[in-house]
């Protein structure tokens, strides 16, 4: 069997793994719409239904030391980041053996330890200064780490993407944000929202990189993250890349959608990342019937499993509200040092604290028509480099960069 | 050992807890090849380095939400407000992320938030308020506000240390107007414990902050008529010390509560609350307060002179409390 050439080559192990995540995300959504109807989730459920190419083949370019903060539609990513679905059961549906043990419900939970995951909050757009943080204590640490959240196309308007991304662009934050356009921000179409055709346009601004991605073909999905996270593993980073994608269910399990227009249900419905990527793996001969058996049994058997654990777990004891506002000793904090830290102590640390400014803002701020005064800038010095719309090209440098001087004038061939 | 202002005693516990401990490092607006508004962080870039003293954008949300990422990696950040009125910016970072990560899925933020707070410098109605009833407010954030330099150095070194979120808020007014010799060695002062400025029996003062500074002028002048106050320094209004204020009232039986705060939701509502349902059997008198105005913090000096607390309210206050 030879597989499809691919800029990233997936194995057939792999490939049959997105799917495995994807079925996986699809009928864990389906039985939670059954417990929901069977009053057994408590308080509103938000189906991941249509996208769950993009969350699973992003979050699979990813690797176990990456960090990852998921939103509300991307089970599919934290599946993949080792959670199983009796965390996610449980969670909808309040129990003890929750995660957060009943404190939040939904995906809003996480795991610093192992899986390196971050709960979101409800407020969009602040996960991205936080994960743009995780993204430069990593590298501080020196861990060669890349962190990873999502947004949809609605919370790109929010002020903290805004900040957030131009924290990440400046610092050149090791961090990729996936900005899911799923069409609808609850019940207002992204036109209404946002006046650009691609909201990875948005990228430019930043001076970054961004891509628009096929989100529902989760090959594409991964190809083009997978870049994007190379790159920002390098410090050619932050990139935001744009899943283009639909929702294809309400806001929450209690809206209809109505105010979708149906013909846009059915042409979505038509490029269902599910059958999609089955057609795909079939055409391609990378697996055969018993193989896609093999898996959906697999589900199946884990599902009825995680089922009854869930159920098997009771709602929480009252008296728990009353504990945990405070770490009281209940957490070890330690920072994973990979790199000497003799670095940072002074006398190895220690700077000349002065800005250089090579170009000293003049309007024609082409490198080559800098004053000469510019070039004798010193080494250890963070440079301000005033941007303009001709300076993407040239070799920005912040406060987080100086100390790699040769990595920030690398940057150049990883720009658009 | 020449005495230190409290913004020297300020950067003297950022220096020595950066040297102690590789996994604090600051970040805000100016603070590092300029050394901050207030010159709080001076000299620190140049001895840790770009790494360590992180100059952003003007970017609340952006300075908060990266504190908070890099606490999840097991760093102690120890983010600046340049002034605390700015902490408005990113509110939703403080009391949505911030405060409830580790009671909502046990995710702990060791990190610092310190700012420049209060008025009497006519810094006008965006650089002048005390916003620590907005955090105190929200459960899962721990607010101190020190009154000496030797508080301000140990309350920050304890908050650094401190596995949780705190709120350190540094009177401006106190800035470069206290001063005292500290100890050579490395002290701490621990986060919840009040402090007795000066022992009393007709009457308790509690208060923290500069307002501090005016009950002591207060009682000194209220001692002269043969009333003596007992001034309480709260220095931690989360967790607040409702013991050591319990105790006094115990003693004196009288309680007046002097805050630089608005009135209205100020922390003399939560204490007046605590000594009723704990200690009201011990009260002689009504528990009074002396407060700034429910307004706005004006700018021009006779404006914001009426705003604020003076020495003379204190003292008649005190005066009216103690006839009873």
């Amino acid at each position: 069997m030879t597989l499809p050439e691919m800029k990233y080559p997936l194995s057939r192990d792999q490939l049959l793994d997105l799917y495995y995540f994807m079925k996986l995300t699809r009928e864990l959504d389906e039985q939670l719409v059954r417990l929901f109807r069977q009053n057994k989730v408590v308080g509103g459920l938000y189906s991941s239904i249509g996208q769950e190419a993009s969350a699973v083949g992003t979050a699979y370019t990813l690797e176990k030391r990456d960090w990852i903060a998921p939103m509300i539609r991307n089970v599919g990513g934290l599946l993949v980041k080792g959670f199983r679905p009796r965390d996610i059961l449980m969670q909808y549906m309040a129990r003890s053996g929750a995660p957060t043990g009943g404190k939040d419900g939904t995906s809003h939970f996480g795991d610093l330890q192992d899986r390196h995951v971050v709960s979101p909050i409800s407020m969009l757009g602040d996960l991205i200064p936080v994960m743009t943080g995780v993204a430069m204590g990593g590298r501080y640490l020196g861990q060669k780490i890349v962190t990873m959240t999502w947004i949809g196309d609605g919370g790109t308007s929010t002020g903290a993407f805004h900040e957030g991304m131009n924290l990440a662009a400046a610092q050149h934050a090791p961090f990729v944000c996936v900005v899911e356009n799923n069409q609808w921000a609850y019940s207002t179409p992204v036109a209404r929202q946002v006046p650009l055709k691609n909201l990875a346009d948005r990228a430019r601004a930043y001076g970054i990189p961004g891509y628009v991605v096929d989100g529902n073909d989760v090959i594409a999905v991964y190809q083009a993250t997978k870049e994007a996270v190379e790159l920002a593993r390098r410090g050619e980073g932050p990139v935001l890349v744009e899943s283009k994608t639909m929702r294809m269910k309400g806001h929450a399990q209690h809206d209809p959608a109505g105010y979708v227009p149906p013909e846009m249900f059915e042409y979505w419905k038509a490029r269902d990342p599910l059958a999609l990527y089955e057609k795909w793996l079939t055409e391609n001969k990378v697996w055969d019937k018993k193989a896609k058996d093999e898996i959906e049994a697999r589900i199946e058997r884990e599902l009825k499993e995680d089922i009854e654990i869930a159920e098997a777990s009771p709602l929480p004891n009252a008296e728990e509200a009353e504990r945990g506002v405070y770490c009281e000793g209940c957490h070890t904090i330690e920072a994973h040092w990979e790199r000497p830290i003799a670095e940072v102590q002074p006398p190895k640390a220690s700077v000349q604290p002065v800005w250089t400014v090579p170009d000293f803002g003049a309007l024609n701020n082409a490198r080559g028509s800098a004053p000469a005064a510019a070039a004798s800038a010193p080494d250890d010095g963070a440079r301000a480099e005033a941007h303009s719309n001709s300076s993407a090209k040239s070799a920005p440098a912040g406060s987080g960069a100086p100390k790699r001087p040769a990595r920030a004038e690398a940057r150049p061939k990883g720009r658009r | 050992m020449a005495p230190v202002t409290m913004v020297e005693a300020i950067r003297e516990a950022l220096d020595e807890e950066m040297q102690r401990d590789p996994s604090v490092v600051l970040i805000g607006e100016d603070i590092g090849v300029y050394g901050g508004a207030f010159k709080a962080t001076e000299g620190l870039l140049a001895k840790y380095g770009w790494e360590r003293v992180i100059d952003t954008p003007i970017s609340e949300t952006a300075i908060i939400g990266a504190a908070v990422g890099m606490s999840y990696q097991g760093l102690r950040p120890v983010a600046e407000m340049q002034f605390i009125d700015f902490i408005a910016c990113c509110f939703n970072q403080m009391v949505n992320f911030v405060a409830k990560s580790h009671y909502r899925w046990g995710g702990p933020v060791p990190m610092v938030v310190r700012g420049p707070c209060g008025g009497g410098v006519h810094g006008g109605p965006f650089h002048s308020q005390n916003p620590e009833m907005w955090f105190v407010h929200t459960p899962g954030l721990k607010v101190v506000y020190p009154s000496t330099a030797y508080d301000a150095k140990g309350l920050l070194k304890s908050a650094i240390r401190d596995n949780n979120p705190v709120l350190c808020l540094e009177h401006k007014f106190l800035y470069r107007r206290v001063k005292e010799e500290l100890p050579a060695e490395d002290y701490t002062v621990p986060i919840g414990k009040l402090a007795v400025r000066r022992p009393g029996r007709d009457l308790t003062i509690a208060t923290y902050g500069a307002m501090t500074l005016h009950s002591l002028d207060a009682a000194e002048e209220l001692a002269k008529e043969g009333i003596e106050a007992e001034v309480l320094d709260l220095r931690t209004l989360m967790p607040l010390d409702r013991q050591g204020i319990i105790d006094s009232v115990r003693k004196t039986n009288k309680l007046l509560v002097v805050h630089e705060d608005v009135r209205s939701g100020g922390i003399a509502g939560e204490i007046a609350a605590t000594v009723n349902e704990q200690a009201f059997e011990d009260l002689d008198g009504p528990i009074l307060r002396v407060t700034s105005l429910d307004t706005p913090v004006p700018f021009s000096p006779p404006l914001e002179e009426r705003f604020l607390p003076q020495v003379a309210d204190i003292t008649r206050a005190a005066r009216e409390l103690a006839r009873y």
